[in-house]
């Protein structure tokens, strides 16, 4: 087995805590794994992007270009900015929750809700989910990540066990609970 | 054995708390921050944010000599700063182990430059190791110890972004029990006048030549090779190790731990046993140019010198050799030109960006300096007209100030952040005061080095492990140089800021202006209730855009301002702006 997953968001959303999370499953699942991202600058609000790779024997920390299994995209507009590393197999988990970039914020570049539609259908297999409302619902936006995890446990075969044991070994001790109802939330969307 | 996924940052300071170093002072900067930071959760460890990588550096060779293995991180460009106590510890050597641990920034993620920090060991003449993943990075520091005291050397280890800001899996082991060393009294070792140093520099050949013996006659294991395809043999090292092994992974590989000196009869004997001979490596030709200069039969690689490597940049470069490389198809790539882009910003609620906004106003030239203030540079501020390197600022501002014969320093300012400023910068304000310099220099004392991840600094009042510390008071300190002119106001009072750098510019003295406004991240407690747009009062006069914070957004259908709410943090510098009250604080 080998799975490259791209995880791409907006800076604050959770997405290296995630992908430390999925590394730390993979780990336990018995698997070699990798994971490469790129955090300089203090400031929230940039794209960011975290390459997990898994597999028997993992050597580049990036997935190399067209090798992407899956794209977890944590905002609805973000995977657009990845399409390198995506093949005709890739599967697209899309958060459909937006964040305004701040171009279409100020009004001068509209947000590409057609180019969105457009460009889904290129996946092989695609699934949408609102992670934003569904992590309002069970706690509040600061659990969408885990709502994401969630729906990525959903098409990996790891045990949904071994990501609870971790997640709660992560988490803040005090959302623990929370965490793992998002968790669940995910996985049955 | 337990297993712990690791970055390479955090596993370095796990090799660090295995291999006994008892002291680590450093200096913050992307990617080795996190080393450090790392390092303040042993407690057997002693830790410390130095002022600057001399600093840094200089504490270790101290700790040295008092017995106790040392360490300090920085990243490329911090070991310019530390180059000059490196260059002739290589002289003095050690008495306990001492790591210099240095990471370079291929592609300039967050960096100025992209220089190969290779170059220094040959320059020092001491070894230079270059882990692979986060096991090696661990594994590396232990080795760099007992090099380092076997040899009595200093030892760089070197690390990149992609090998820093990388987890992969690490075996986790114990401290090792080590005694303090007595403190080292010898003379002709530790004092380099010029009749000790000439014969220390005999020792710093020798001892040159005597590890590249050892690594050469594997008593240093430091070098490993693995023998495939008979066509092409690959010298690597580094991270570069891991593209080779996917994008060729039928070739011959001779994998360097140590990348100077080199184990040039290793690669001679490596080169006997494959038809071609090539080096792949990230940014300068290091490896390349000394294998070739040693008379060896290398195919020089045509290669971009820039950026980093990469499995298909790799694949590319063999693909006109006949030899099977992966193909990777890209047939999606091009889709994202017109995308709206995420462009890095100052925080909303940033203490930065009312002073900005009023070197904006006034059009002042803006000798700049780096930390967050850097973005100043952005529009709609583009308030930052140079950066150099740290502490530049105020003497650039000195020197556009006398190489104008004072016409420009009425029309200019340093920006300089705290951190900066008691890294170098306070140097150039020392020599502007000293020589008559009539500049103005802002330093904007927010009160942690926010840049590279809010480090406390010694404006602070933190130590590295959050502890009450000692406070440098940055007014006091500039009044006591003899300063007369040093005024402090509130950044987010855009008056105040414009009336003192109109009054500042304007004396042919010199002049300190101080900001006192805290980091929004780093004092949470500054928040207050958000503003929002009276939408009937809003003309869409577009002033309170043009301050450029996140959490201004324009409607450009009903062409009103609005604020995004969960991001505004009561800063109150937009309602200053607006002409029209128009914005409100909620709940008043
Ligand atoms: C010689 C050197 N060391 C370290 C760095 C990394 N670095 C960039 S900015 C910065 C400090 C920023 O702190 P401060 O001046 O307080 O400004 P702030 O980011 O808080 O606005 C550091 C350490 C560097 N660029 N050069």
């Amino acid at each position: 087995m080998k799975t490259d997953i791209l995880m791409v968001g907006v800076g604050g959303q959770g997405t290296v805590l995630a992908s430390d999370i999925l590394c730390d499953v993979a780990l336990s699942a018995g698997y070699d794994v990798k994971k490469s991202e790129i955090h300089g600058m203090a400031q929230r609000g940039g794209s960011v992007i975290s390459h997990v790779r898994i597999g028997k024997k993992v050597f580049s920390p990036v997935i190399p270009v067209g090798s992407a299994d899956i794209l977890v995209s944590f905002e609805k507009m973000e995977f657009l900015r990845y399409f390198e590393y995506i093949n005709n197999e890739t599967i697209l988990l899309l958060n459909e929750g937006k964040i305004y970039p701040p171009g279409a914020a100020g009004g001068e570049e509209k947000y590409p809700d057609s180019l969105i539609e457009e460009k889904i259908t290129i996946f092989k297999k695609y699934y949408l989910l609102n992670a934003f409302d569904i992590a309002d619902k069970v706690f509040n936006r600061k659990v969408t990540s885990t709502v994401m995890l969630g729906k990525l446990a959903s098409v990996l075969e790891i045990k949904p066990d071994i990501w609870k044991d971790v997640i709660s070994e992560k988490v803040p001790p005090k959302t623990k609970g929370k965490n793992i109802e998002a968790f669940d939330a995910g996985y049955n969307t | 054995m337990e297993k712990r996924v690791l970055s390479g940052n955090a596993a370095i300071a796990r090799g660090a708390y295995e291999s006994g170093i008892g002291l680590v002072s450093s200096y913050p900067g992307t990617p080795s921050s996190e080393i450090t930071d790392n390092i303040k959760m042993y407690d057997e460890i002693y830790s410390e944010w130095a002022t600057n990588e001399k600093v840094a550096l200089e504490v270790a060779i101290g700790s040295s000599i008092a017995g106790t293995r040392s360490m300090t991180c920085m990243k490329h460009v911090g070991l310019n700063v530390a180059s000059d106590p490196l260059m002739t510890l290589s002289y003095t050597g050690v008495n306990a182990g001492i790591v210099v641990v240095v990471a370079d920034d291929p592609n300039m993620f967050s960096s100025q430059n992209e220089q190969d920090s290779r170059h220094y060991a040959r320059f020092a003449k001491i070894p230079m190791l270059e882990p692979s993943d986060s096991n090696e990075a661990k594994h590396f520091v232990k080795l760099a110890v007992e090099i380092s005291e076997k040899y009595s050397t200093p030892v760089l280890l070197r690390s990149v972004t992609r090998l820093s800001h990388s987890m992969s899996v690490v075996d986790i082991g114990s401290r090792e029990n080590v005694s303090r060393k007595n403190l080292d009294v010898n003379i002709p070792k530790w004092v380099m006048v010029p009749a000790n140093a000439r014969k220390r520099h005999f020792f710093v050949e020798d001892r040159l030549k005597n590890i590249q013996t050892d690594y050469d006659n594997d008593i240093l294991n430091l070098a490993s090779e693995e023998l495939n395809s008979k066509k092409i043999g690959i010298v690597t090292s580094g991270i570069a190790y891991q593209y080779v092994k996917e994008a060729l992974p039928d070739a011959s590989l001779l994998k360097l731990n140590m990348v100077y000196p080199l184990p040039l009869g290793k690669i001679k004997e490596f080169s006997k046993k494959v038809e071609k001979l090539f080096v792949v490596e990230e940014l300068d030709p290091f490896i390349e140019n000394e294998v070739i200069a040693y008379g060896l039969n290398l195919q020089r690689l045509d290669r971009s010198l820039m950026g980093e490597l990469s499995v298909e940049r790799v694949s590319k470069l063999f693909k006109n050799i006949d030899f099977g490389v992966l193909r990777f198809p890209s047939e999606y790539d091009d889709i994202d030109k017109d995308l709206p882009q995420r462009p890095p910003n100052m925080c909303a609620g940033c203490s930065h960006r009312g002073i900005f906004y009023a070197i904006n106003r006034l059009k002042l030239f803006a000798s700049g300096d780096i930390g967050c203030y850097t973005l100043g540079l952005l529009p709609p501020l583009s308030a930052i007209h140079s950066t150099v390197c740290m502490g530049a600022s105020i003497s650039m501002a000195h020197g556009i100030d006398k190489g104008s014969n004072g016409e420009y320093a009425r029309k200019s300012v340093a920006v300089i952040g705290d951190s900066t400023f008691l890294h170098t910068g306070i140097n150039g304000l020392i020599n502007s005061f000293y020589n008559s310099g009539t500049s103005t220099v802002i330093i904007l004392d927010n009160r942690i080095t926010g840049m590279t991840g809010h480090q406390p600094n010694p404006a602070t009042g933190l130590s590295i492990n959050g502890t009450p510390a000692p406070q440098i008071n940055i007014e006091t300190l500039c009044k006591g140089m003899g300063i007369k002119n040093v005024k402090v106001v509130d950044p987010f009072n855009v008056e105040e800021c414009l009336d003192t750098l109109k009054a500042e510019t304007a004396k042919e003295e010199l002049s300190v202006v101080i900001t006192n406004r805290p980091c929004i991240f780093a004092d949470r407690s500054v928040i207050s209730s958000p503003y929002f747009v009276i939408r009937e009062n809003c003309t869409g006069c577009k002033a309170c855009v043009k301050v450029g914070c996140p959490a201004i957004l324009w409607d450009s259908e009903k062409r009103l301002a609005f604020i995004d709410e969960t991001m505004c943090t009561g800063c109150g510098l937009c309602p200053e702006v607006c002409k029209f009250d128009a914005i409100n604080k909620l709940g008043e």
